[in-house]
């Protein structure tokens, strides 16, 4: 026993009112730092859409809505995007179906290869797809003509269908991985007991299962939805050969036309404002289906759902499954690959045409060993701050609860509803010199707080998760132990949460080496990213080389993949 | 009585990576008689869910036949396989497995639509189904917003609405609380009573399977163990796993010398009791705590004293040493002795096992590692 | 080991009173178990106790050194307590290896690092765990991460143990291995150890005395288990601990009757203060015996067979009566047939002031 001579009452102060403090400066820090990061840029769209040197001023804004430009983009986007998840939801649901209830050979690897697209970035797909299919120089294209000795070229990817096709292939998982797991996840009983009640195997798929899976086929459609209204690589890539313009890519050609004048990005603010609507109409449509069908699917005893024999549709099946993954997937890298080898764009894919000058020139030219460390640079800085700020909002909304945490949960969410070109112009609109003169217009840090607020939500929304596990007796049981509650933090809950905060900085990081939305609004001449790049080479005609810097850009993402995996694989705590 | 559902040498193996061949149900032979509620009892890993999906129609079989109302539902003779839906079943599984996005009516209603009945009459069957289960009134609300009870009650009403002549209960009430168990068993009852269907109930409680069987059947490792009305079984089990299984038991290794019962031990002191004429030299004497009556000293039994007392909430532990083994007695509280008092046990017509049984039990503990 | 007395706690939670004038005294080197349903307040108790939230009144003392004292403004923070606990989920830390765990109290106490290492490896050997040191606690059992919540609590000499349903989440077999356990580590250390439970079974198995306590957290009874189980002090303690008959007894010039709907005779010998009316006779199912000697006669409604008993539900008059026949019983007596008239006979029989509302029920 341990004696405690006259150590009582000294010791006796009444805990709580450091901890008070250090629990105010942290919900104090969040408010300031989500103002500037996200509400600033957010207003001063808003602001400068509606209002004209300090006067309300509505004229531009009725201007805008009434372009026919304008008008008839805003059609394609919605054209595009209704399309895309119409088809999109069919093909996920489907292999979903085909991979979670059918005796389908290679199931584990197969669920592997379908995520891939989810990985691939669709701008540089769209890019593939061009150089297949490009109505007027497409490879394919132009081998079919010869062949069939065609008159025209048979197929135009440069349209409406085209981009939506391209879409599809790469937004489709989004549904298939929501499907798949909450098939996994459903009591095979359900389906069992329809079957005692006497519906056939047929009757148990449209009465039972599908509209038991329904919720998540609507996550994964929306999700689609929203990502395709806001989506600008594809539609850029394709669209613009044939004049075909959406809101994104309209937003860019109008701030790009004034050659980045106010008047420009002010337009821009303006038919921003059209897309926001757009988008905040798909987010609540979400919102009401989503809350509308949230069943308890999950099973009670662990059994295996019944298979279904496929029988002779098994091998058809089979090689449709392949031949779709070997379509989104190798045939577009496969033809970005040859591209890069290629001396010069339009020549045969012919052995005597090839050459590793491409390579050479990418290796050398400044401009893109620059974008590839400005990519680096600003994905691992926005990845890491974003980790950081975004572990401290979900503390102080998950734990010390302020008044007003509502508040904080709303505006951390807020940028992800947000296309990213819309963001974009507000961080041009709140940091070029307008507010206390700071200026960080052409330089790496615009993108770097484009970045965070675009990002944010990512890293805050895997916190969360991971703090609402920590329990709070683990807390407790450090504090009887004998630590501080500082120490306890310390010691106990942010050891638990690291390996979320890590993953939450490959969700950031990973996404943002491929981006390309957010930039092309904001590089300056010594500050474009990867993506940018790439798109920049293109555009200037020099296909070859941007092929080479695709293959390079996909080196990288599957390498740091590779790595994410094997890194988040042991992980421990929760 | 007719049999109405009859198992013929059904046996089903399973070829695993880890474990190579395992005979989940090995042989079994069993008939069911109409009106009859029948349990298949056992531990997890017993074969008992197994047999009842081979019933249902949710497994073939490796070999042998099974008979629903006169009519070959499965048979590996004859590659003969009637699907779930065709057998005329009625099923209520562990997990409720009502289907949330129906409302009340809808999920009992389903099995009438599938077979394609008249509105007026399913409207009429389906109320009929819904006052039988106490459900009237619920019939718009979807199940996520009732109980777990409730949700039970649903499963029951949409299984009995076809007016199944056979109704298979997959472990109904082990995600139900306690006292609601309990009132659920009498409803389950009462439907039968009144629809007047045969029951096959799965379960590995075994209170709840004396509580509403007719007849069951202990099965272990896929073989069968035992068949017979829950008094006899319980009385009379007829080795040590069934007995073990049955109810809290203790056993006593006793050593026959000179036509008595000796506890293992040095004790010179026999037991009192009548020994079989069939006995080994080694046997074990099985019994329930309940069982076993404690007196004071010198009114006959065998002599010891208190080990040491355990008072439960409706009854009294004694420990108490016979031979090198600790006799564990519960008796009501009103029975009291104090630690370290002497006492005498009377055993009542225990039963007698060999005692090679417990390498049998042993076995069991090791293949249950695997 | 030392001393634990709770003086006149009161906390509310808004205007929700949890503990109102609460004292109780854990003796020194017992375990002492509190029991009673949910929302009584006893984890408030065990969090007050720990200083994790602070009482509106009164005092807490651990020995002679003063924890809490609402009077003269005393709060010894939660990390200077030196109080031990296991919590209910074990709370032990996930990524730390098992001898971290354990040792991280003393690392917060500033111990000297080799003898840290020593502290903590005599804590998991008492708790037979020493093999287990450099694993991690997702690779244990349930009951091996009790142990080492135990050691851990065990490893700076606590002043007391708390213990908060530390056993519910086990199954039934080895919730009655890990308290045989924790008496067998109590005895080693001659511990002091207040056990929280909502579980009247293991309380029973495990402690030397228990405090039984009531919705709204008031002190009902606090005894040894022979006390409680025995001679409960009231309905409510004789109704938690087991199931339970209640039927009120009324006098009817000079005879006692049960008011059953009709009144009954009562056969039996009626306390002097119960026998002015207003008094309720409990009795438990198991003491509920046949004999059909007896004037008292009821109706067989239900039988059921669960094994070890049968379980009757009888009318005596308006009233149902629940009784339990265990198997040595029913061979000796022999069993009733539903729909038979029994003679019965009630045995320890107790009586309590009537419940308010209870004659309607």
């Amino acid at each position: 026993m341990k004696k405690y001579g006259g150590v009582s009452a000294e010791l006796a102060a009444v805990d709580g009112r450091k901890r008070l403090n250090m629990d105010k400066i942290m919900t104090a820090l969040c408010f300031v730092l989500l103002l500037i990061i996200v509400v600033v840029p957010i207003f001063m769209i808003i602001y400068n859409a509606f209002f004209f040197e300090g006067k309300l001023d509505v004229r531009m804004f009725v201007e805008q809505l009434t372009e026919p430009n304008n008008l008839g983009a805003m059609w394609n986007t919605l054209k595009i995007a209704a399309l895309t998840t119409v088809l999109g939801t069919i093909m996920g649901v489907f292999y979903a179906w085909l991979l979670g209830r059918s005796d389908i050979p290679a199931k584990g690897l197969m669920r592997a290869l379908f995520n891939i697209p989810y990985m691939f970035p669709p701008f540089l797909g769209a890019m593939a797809w061009d150089m297949m299919f490009n109505g007027r120089s497409g490879y394919i294209n132009k081998w079919l003509v010869q062949v069939f000795g065609l008159s025209s070229m048979p197929i135009n990817i440069n349209s409406v269908w085209g981009i939506v096709f391209v879409e599809v292939s790469y937004y489709f998982p989004f549904v298939f991985m929501q499907v798949v797991s909450a098939l996994e996840r459903m009591d095979p009983t359900l389906e069992e007991s329809a079957r005692i009640a006497g519906a056939k195997q047929r009757q148990v798929i449209w009465k039972i299962t599908l509209p038991l899976v329904k919720p998540a086929i609507s996550a994964g459609a929306l999700l689609i939805l929203t990502t395709s209204l806001a989506h600008f690589g594809v539609p850029a890539i394709l669209g613009y050969a044939k004049r075909i313009y959406t809101l994104p890519t309209r937003i860019y050609e109008v701030i790009y036309n004034s050659g980045g004048s106010f008047d420009g990005i002010r337009q821009g603010a303006a038919i921003s404002v059209m897309l926001v609507v757009v988008v905040a109409l798909a987010l609540i449509l979400q919102n009401r289906i989503l809350s509308a069908g949230s069943y308890d699917i999950i099973k009670g005893k662990s059994m295996r759902p019944t298979l279904i024999k496929l029988r002779g549709a098994k091998i058809p099946l089979l090689l449709l499954a392949i031949l779709t993954l070997v379509m989104i997937v190798i045939v577009p890298l496969v033809m970005i690959v040859l591209i890069s080898f290629l001396k010069a764009y339009g020549l045969p894919l012919e052995f005597k045409n090839f050459t590793f000058a491409q390579y050479e020139k990418v290796f050398s030219a400044n401009g893109t060993i620059a974008s590839i460390r400005n990519s680096l640079f600003v994905s691992i800085t926005a990845g890491i701050i974003c980790m950081f700020l975004g572990t401290l909002v979900a503390y102080v909304v998950q734990k010390i609860k302020p008044k007003g945490k509502g508040v904080l949960e709303v505006v951390s969410m807020l940028p992800y509803a947000i296309p990213g070109t819309v963001l974009s112009i507000g961080v041009i609109l709140a940091w070029s010199g307008r507010i206390a003169g700071i200026n960080l217009y052409n330089t790496i840090w615009i993108i770097l707080v484009a970045y965070l607020a675009r990002y944010l939500s990512f890293s805050m929304k895997t916190s969360s998760a991971a703090l609402l596990q920590v329990h709070s007796s683990l807390e407790e049981a450090a504090r009887v132990c004998g630590a501080s509650h500082t120490e306890s933090l310390a010691d106990i809950t942010l050891p638990l949460i690291r390996p979320a905060m890590v993953s939450g900085f490959f969700l950031i990081f990973l996404p943002a080496m491929r981006e390309v939305t957010t930039s092309i609004l904001l590089y300056g001449p010594y500050t474009r990213t990867l993506g940018v790049q790439i798109y920049s080479l293109r555009d200037a005609g020099m296909i070859p080389q941007a092929a080479a810097l695709a293959t390079v850009a996909i080196g990288i993402i599957i390498i740091l993949n590779t790595l994410v995996t094997k890194l988040t694989k042991d992980k421990k705590g929760v | 009585m007719a049999d109405q559902i009859i198992l013929n040498h059904v046996t089903k193996r399973f070829t695993t990576k880890t474990l190579g061949d395992i005979v989940a149900v090995d042989d079994f032979n069993l008939s069911v008689h109409e009106g009859e509620c029948f349990s298949f009892l056992g531990p997890s890993g017993c074969g008992k869910s197994t047999t009842l999906r081979m019933i249902a129609g949710f497994e073939d079989l490796t070999e042998g036949e099974i008979e629903l109302c006169g009519r070959l539902v499965s048979s590996s003779r004859k590659n003969l396989y009637v699907p779930p839906e065709e057998r005329g079943l009625g099923m209520v599984f562990q997990a409720f497995a009502v289907w949330p996005h129906m409302n009340v009516f809808e999920n009992v209603a389903f099995p009438l639509r599938i077979q394609k009945v008249n509105k007026t009459e399913i409207t009429k069957r389906v109320n009929e189904a819904l006052h039988h289960t106490s459900l009237t009134g619920l019939e718009n609300v979807f199940p996520g917003d009732l109980s777990g009870g409730q949700q039970q009650r649903i499963a029951l009403a949409r299984a009995i609405v076809t007016n199944p002549k056979v109704m298979l209960l997959d472990e109904p009430l082990s995600n139900l609380d306690p006292k609601l168990r309990e009132t659920m068993r009498f409803e389950i009852k009462a439907l039968q009573r009144k629809f007047n269907f045969t029951i096959i109930f799965v379960t590995h409680d075994q209170s709840e399977a004396m509580a509403i069987s007719d007849r069951m059947m202990v099965c272990d490792m896929g073989k069968i163990m035992q068949i017979d009305t829950p008094e006899n079984l319980y009385n009379k089990p007829c080795n040590r796993f069934v007995h073990n299984f049955l109810g809290e038991s203790t056993f006593i290794n006793v050593e026959i010398r000179d036509g008595k019962a000796y506890p293992a031990g040095h004790g010179e002191q026999a037991l009192d009791l009548q020994i079989p004429q069939d006995a080994a030299k080694k046997m074990v004497v099985a019994t329930r705590p309940n069982e076993i009556s404690l007196t004071g000293p010198g009114e006959g039994g065998f002599a010891s004293h208190i080990e040491k007392r355990i008072f439960l909430t409706d009854r009294t532990e004694y420990l108490v040493p016979v031979g090198d083994q600790l006799l564990k007695v519960q008796t009501p509280h009103r029975v009291t002795f104090s630690q370290g008092e002497a006492c005498a046990v009377h055993l009542v017509d225990p039963m007698w096992y060999p005692a090679d049984d417990e390498a049998a039990e042993k076995e069991r503990a090791r293949r249950q590692l695997v | 080991m030392a001393n634990v007395k709770f003086e006149d706690i009161t906390f509310r939670y808004g205007s929700n009173t949890v503990l109102e004038h609460f004292s109780l005294n854990v003796e020194s080197g017992t375990i002492v178990c509190l029991v009673g349903p949910s929302g009584c307040g006893k984890t408030t108790l065990v969090r007050a106790l720990l200083g994790l939230i602070k009482p509106e009144t009164g005092s807490i003392t651990v020995g002679d050194r003063v924890l809490y004292s609402a009077q003269k403004r005393i709060n010894v923070p939660a990390e200077k307590r030196n109080i031990g606990i296991v919590f209910q989920d074990y709370a032990v830390w996930p990524h730390m290896t098992v001898v971290e765990n354990v040792s991280y109290p003393l690392k917060k106490q500033r111990v000297p690092k080799n003898e840290i290492r020593k502290r903590a490896m005599r804590a998991l050997e008492q708790v037979h765990m020493t093999e287990y040191a450099n694993h991690l606690p997702n690779q244990l059992s349930g009951g091996q991460q009790q142990r080492v919540a135990i050691a851990r609590a065990l490893v700076v000499d606590s002043d007391v143990l708390v213990m908060d349903e530390p056993i519910t989440n086990l199954d039934a077999k080895l919730r009655e291995e890990m308290l045989l356990e924790i008496r067998m580590i109590q005895k080693r250390l001659n511990a002091t150890i207040l056990y929280i439970t909502h579980d009247q079974q293991s309380a029973l198995q495990l402690c030397d005395k228990m405090a039984i306590m009531e919705q709204n957290g008031v002190l009902c009874q606090y005894g040894t288990d022979e006390e409680i189980i025995l001679r409960p002090a009231n309905r409510f303690t004789f109704e938690f601990i087991g199931v339970s008959n209640f039927i009120p007894v009324v006098k009817d010039g000079a005879q006692m009757m049960l008011d059953c709907g009709e009144k009954i005779a009562y056969p039996g010998e009626v306390p002097p203060e119960a026998a002015a009316g207003g008094y309720e006779m409990g009795v438990r199912p198991n003491d509920v015996v046949f004999d059909k000697n007896s004037p008292l006669k009821a109706r067989v409604d239900s039988r059921v067979f669960l094994g070890s008993e049968y379980n009757y539900f009888l009318s005596l008059g308006s009233r149902q009566v629940r009784v339990q026949q265990s198997m040595l019983d029913a061979r000796t007596r022999g069993i009733a047939q539903e729909g038979e008239t029994v003679g019965i006979r009630f045995l320890n029989t107790r009586f309590y002031p009537l419940k308010k509302g209870a004659e309607t029920a």
